[in-house]
């Protein structure tokens, strides 16, 4: 009775710390067709586009032309708001002479390429070890609660989405999250880490944004500069001396 | 060894029993024969030195594999298991295991695919390499000590066994590759006998590729080999693998069907049930099945098949190993045909009444009625004619009848009047189809192999994609999976070339092996004769025809076409069909049964009720490829037989015999009476088609030709197969192909 008892409760436990389903990306791994996402949408490259397209096809051997998938997929999704639908996969594949399952084998590797539409601002929290230690569901869950959505889902504005992303690297400012603006296509692009976030901050960066304003990127704690300590340096305060055996003049 | 010797053996053993204190223990005594036991004293000297090394005993390599060495020098030496392998330089370490006659599991690899290396099931400890290697992808190095027996090679295998069945169903009874999966047997071998898993298995959408090949991705293991196939030898890039981590999957991301023509050969690589057989889903076990060897007759290449049946059924067709012919693929025509056999069967002779309806009857009175009506009619208004799946036996048993008859009407169909019967070099390819590796020029005429014959195309395909062999083509638009030019639509391209104003010339003439693949529809022109001369003249141009390397090919339509050129059933009269009064087919539905006068008497002798049969006035049962012994002439001029895998339907006997029985009914008998007296019959026409699996070359490589005046036309070349999926009485029957050209034919 007992064992059933705390298998039961061991079950329940397990079940309240698993996640549905592990959310790569914001799409699933294959193509359902919808009126804005189906092939026979046209989808080209912007006039402007076209001579980056050149630009960088120029940076690998001719022979070679399917490496510069990446960097055409990136520049395609800056073009189209954020997301990639399956025309504009299909016409990377043509720029760069490879069959279309080579482009799409790419972009659902890749949890950087949005396969759904995603908000003018997508909003990325990290969501690695130690982001998770300081908090980065509650960041989380204070940006779907402000802006009524759930995770991947875009708000009814077409302004925000919040994803989730493994670690960019910023560990010792956490916890963050990125801001992806497409609001303004591929030319004034910007992805920026905001840092040190906490959930009334993150809310307010939503709002700056929604404003229109540019929230200054980097470390949101206003007594650190950059990854420095709160308050200032407590240690290496002075110059380095230099070691007893090399100090020539002492022997 | 002397007597006394031998006696003074026998008796220190038994001398030795005599002085055991226990009788009792020595009849519990494990009986055992050792050097040293039979010469206690010989072994106890022997034991003070070190022992003698173990002698190994000879291996043979897995799956009878084969060394190559293209090149003496480049022999290097490995131990596997401390058995010393030559090996040819640049050979991996699983096909140095393999030689060495070790078989190492595994997965992804596939020896006709690229090596990805992602499965990991191949690994095992290289001596002085930190952590196990992955066998397949790794090149064998001079010395190299594998050890594939080790505690390490196992805990290896066990731990990506572990790996591998973490996400993979357990849902064996109700899968379909259950008794021949390669998890299965490699899980029971290599595999640990419990895991530590206890999370939720993924699970994965299953994805639609078509009507034949039926997926349940959950079941995939990601061993990537459909997509390598599909990229390789298909020649379809639909297939990827998508997502990534635990996410991973294969599909064709957008909703796509696998357009290709040997899709079906997926259901064999995949290692797991992931990929089975829509068809056969759910049908039968495979160790329900007897395997009957046996090859295939839907078209010319005459691929090597295993027929396995369940009792009177056929339940599915697979490929079988040949490396001249078809590798180990089989085109999805070949393979999915086999329901066609169970639809459609003509099982009682049947005679046509004057309701117009066909009325059963025995099968003395069908002949009678047939012997009758043969007699009645003037010799030269008999004709015969072989259908596109006839057997050499029962064709040459028709054109002694209808020889004896009085007549000379007697053909197969898909050849025309007079066609170049005389010298095989004519109609068969000279290059055999293994030889096309070797060409590095093709030009196509009037062929598209891709629907003719698919295991040719896939040859060339390979050729294309290993050598970059450049690819001519004359004919109308169509598909191919490899890079071609297109020259021209008729034969005035042809001439063109012959005569160098055409830059493809050029290219021909300046290749080492060039080849000409003359389709077999160009036989049915009424300017073949000028075709072939324009070929000819290329040939000669292009240096095609050499001592050791024949260039000149003919692709033929049918498996009964080569057989019957060697035999001669051409036809010798423009209007022999127009003014017949009694016509013979012997399974024709492709011949224009409207050139058949109304008042002539058609005998139809066939296993489908098809197009022949609504002309017929007498049906006569025959038997199908699955049910007959009979020889088959590829369109290489390999000679190979049916075995027959399933009794025949209903009343229905074998062909030959039927035509055998007729001519006894007739009073014309024939002087055969056993399949190996018709094959001594047939001796003494075409002795070549006696020996079997072989492959008879032409004799005559290249022989002056009477000149031909007449001009080629400017009618463009046409399209010989309309539909891959329909192509002969059989195909027309099944289901499955009638699926499949709704489905998968490009519109």
């Amino acid at each position: 009775m007992l064992a059933r008892l705390a298998a039961k409760r061991f079950n329940e436990i397990r079940q309240a710390f698993r996640q549905s389903s592990r959310a790569f990306s914001t799409a699933l791994n294959y193509h359902i067709d919808f009126p804005d996402n189906n092939p026979d949408l046209p989808w080209e490259f912007s006039d402007a586009n076209k001579e980056k397209v050149k630009e960088i096809i120029s940076h690998y051997p001719s022979n070679y032309k399917q490496s510069a998938v990446i960097p055409l997929l990136d520049l395609a999704q800056q073009q189209h708001g954020g997301w990639l639908p399956v025309s504009a996969m299909n016409a990377v594949a043509k720029v760069i002479e490879v069959a279309p399952i080579r482009v799409y084998e790419v972009a659902t590797f890749y949890s950087m390429f949005n396969r759904t539409k995603v908000g003018k601002y997508h909003l990325l929290v990290c969501g690695t070890t130690p982001c998770m230690i300081r908090g980065s569901r509650e960041i989380e869950e204070a940006l779907l609660d402000h802006l009524g959505v759930k995770r991947n889902e875009v708000t009814k504005d077409g302004l925000f989405s919040v994803g989730e992303m493994e670690c960019m690297g910023c560990c010792v400012n956490a916890p963050m999250i990125t801001v992806a603006d497409y609001s303004n296509g591929s030319e004034a692009y910007t992805y920026n880490y905001y840092e040190d976030v906490t959930p009334t901050r993150v809310v307010e960066i939503v709002e700056q944004l929604r404003r229109g304003e540019k929230p200054p990127p980097g470390t949101q704690n206003p007594k650190r500069i950059k990854a420095g300590p709160e308050g200032g340096n407590t240690t290496l305060l002075g110059e380095p001396t230099p070691p007893p055996c090399r100090d020539l003049d002492a022997c | 060894m002397g007597l006394g010797m031998l006696a003074s053996k026998t008796m220190r053993p038994a001398s030795r029993i005599l002085q055991y204190p226990n009788s009792r223990n020595f009849l519990l005594r494990t009986i055992v024969t050792k050097p040293e036991l039979q010469k206690p004293e010989g072994a106890a000297a022997q034991a003070q030195p070190e022992p003698p090394p173990v002698d190994l005993p000879p291996r043979t390599p897995v799956a009878g594999a084969r060394v190559h060495f293209p090149n003496p020098e480049d022999a290097l030496e490995v131990f596997v298991d401390g058995y010393p392998v030559k090996i040819p330089k640049g050979m991996t370490v699983l096909q140095a295991c393999e030689i060495a006659g070790v078989d190492i599991p595994r997965f992804c690899y596939h020896s006709r695919l690229s090596i990805a290396g992602n499965c990991r099931m191949c690994l095992v400890e290289v001596e002085k390499s930190p952590k196990p290697v992955a066998s397949c992808a790794m090149p064998a190095l001079p010395g190299m000590k594998i050890k594939t027996n080790t505690p390490v090679a196992k805990k290896a295998r066990e731990g990506v066994m572990e790996f591998l069945l973490m996400n993979h169903p357990l849902d064996c009874p109700i899968c379909d590759q259950g008794g021949e999966c390669d998890l299965q047997d490699q899980s029971m071998a290599f595999g640990s006998d419990r895991g530590r898993f206890t999370d939720v298995k993924r699970s994965v959408v299953d994805k639609n590729l078509g009507p034949l090949v039926k997926t349940v991705m959950t079941r995939c293991i990601q061993c990537t080999r459909c997509v390598r196939f599909a990229t390789e030898v298909a020649g379809v890039q639909d297939l990827g693998m998508l997502g990534r981590g635990s996410g991973e999957e294969i599909g064709t991301y957008v909703e796509k069907l696998m357009t290709s023509e040997l899709s079906g050969n997926v259901i064999d690589i995949c290692p797991v049930g992931a990929l089975t057989s829509k068809p056969f889903a759910f049908k039968a076990r495979n160790w329900e099945l007897k395997g009957t060897e046996t090859i295939d007759v839907t078209d010319a290449v005459g691929s090597n098949i295993r027929i396995d049946s369940r009792g009177p059924e056929v339940m599915r067709i697979v490929p079988r190993l040949n490396e001249d012919i078809n590798e180990e693929w089989i085109s999805d025509k070949t393979r999915f045909c086999y329901d066609g056999l169970k639809r459609q069967r003509l099982n009682d002779p049947m005679i046509r009444g004057p309701d117009g309806r066909f009325k059963v009857v025995s099968w003395r009175d069908a002949l009678a009625v047939v012997a009758e009506i043969a007699h009645q009619t003037k010799p030269e208004e008999i004709v015969g004619i072989a259908g596109r799946l006839s057997d050499a036996e029962s064709m040459m048993a028709l054109k002694d009848l209808i020889n004896r008859m009085g007549s000379d009407n007697v053909w197969c169909e898909g050849i025309s009047i007079d066609t170049n019967a005389d010298l095989r070099s004519g109609y068969i390819m000279n290059t055999s189809i293994a030889g096309l590796e070797k060409a590095d020029v093709f030009l196509l005429v009037g062929t598209q192999p891709r629907v003719e014959a698919a295991m040719v195309n896939a040859r060339i395909r390979k050729t294309v994609k290993a050598t970059q062999a450049k690819v001519g083509y004359i004919g109308p638009v169509t598909d191919f999976n490899y890079d071609h030019k297109h020259l021209g639509i008729d034969p005035q391209t042809l001439v063109d070339i012959a005569e160098g104003r055409h830059p493809f010339s050029k290219t021909l003439s300046n290749a080492k092996n060039p080849c000409i693949i003359v389709g077999g529809g160009v036989l049915e022109r009424k300017d073949k004769d000028a075709v072939f001369a324009a070929v000819e003249a290329i040939a000669k141009n292009g240096n095609v025809v050499r001592p050791d390397w024949n260039g000149f090919n003919v692709l033929l339509l049918h498996a009964a076409q080569a057989a019957a050129l060697d035999l001669g059933l051409v036809p010798r009269s423009e209007k022999g069909l127009e003014s017949a009064k009694f016509v013979y087919l012997m399974g024709v539905d492709d011949v224009n049964l409207e050139k058949i006068p109304n008042d002539a008497f058609v005998v139809y002798q066939g296993h489908h009720g098809d197009k022949g049969v609504y002309r017929a006035n007498v049906i006569l049962p025959g038997a199908a490829f699955s049910e007959k012994e009979g020889t088959y002439e590829n369109t290489e001029g390999c000679v190979q037989q049916t075995l027959p895998a399933v009794p025949t339907v209903g009343d229905a006997r074998d062909d030959w015999k039927i035509i055998r029985a007729l001519s006894e009914v007739a009073g014309l008998q024939l002087p055969y009476d056993t399949i190996s007296a018709i094959r001594a019959r047939i001796k003494t026409v075409a002795p070549n088609l006696v020996h079997m699996d072989a492959r008879e070359s032409a004799n005559f490589a290249s022989v002056p030709k009477p000149d031909v005046t007449e001009k080629v036309s400017t009618a463009p070349f046409g399209i010989a197969v309309e539909n891959f999926y329909m192509t002969d009485s059989i195909t027309r029957a099944s289901k499955i192909m009638a699926q499949c050209s709704a489905l998968l034919l490009k519109k």
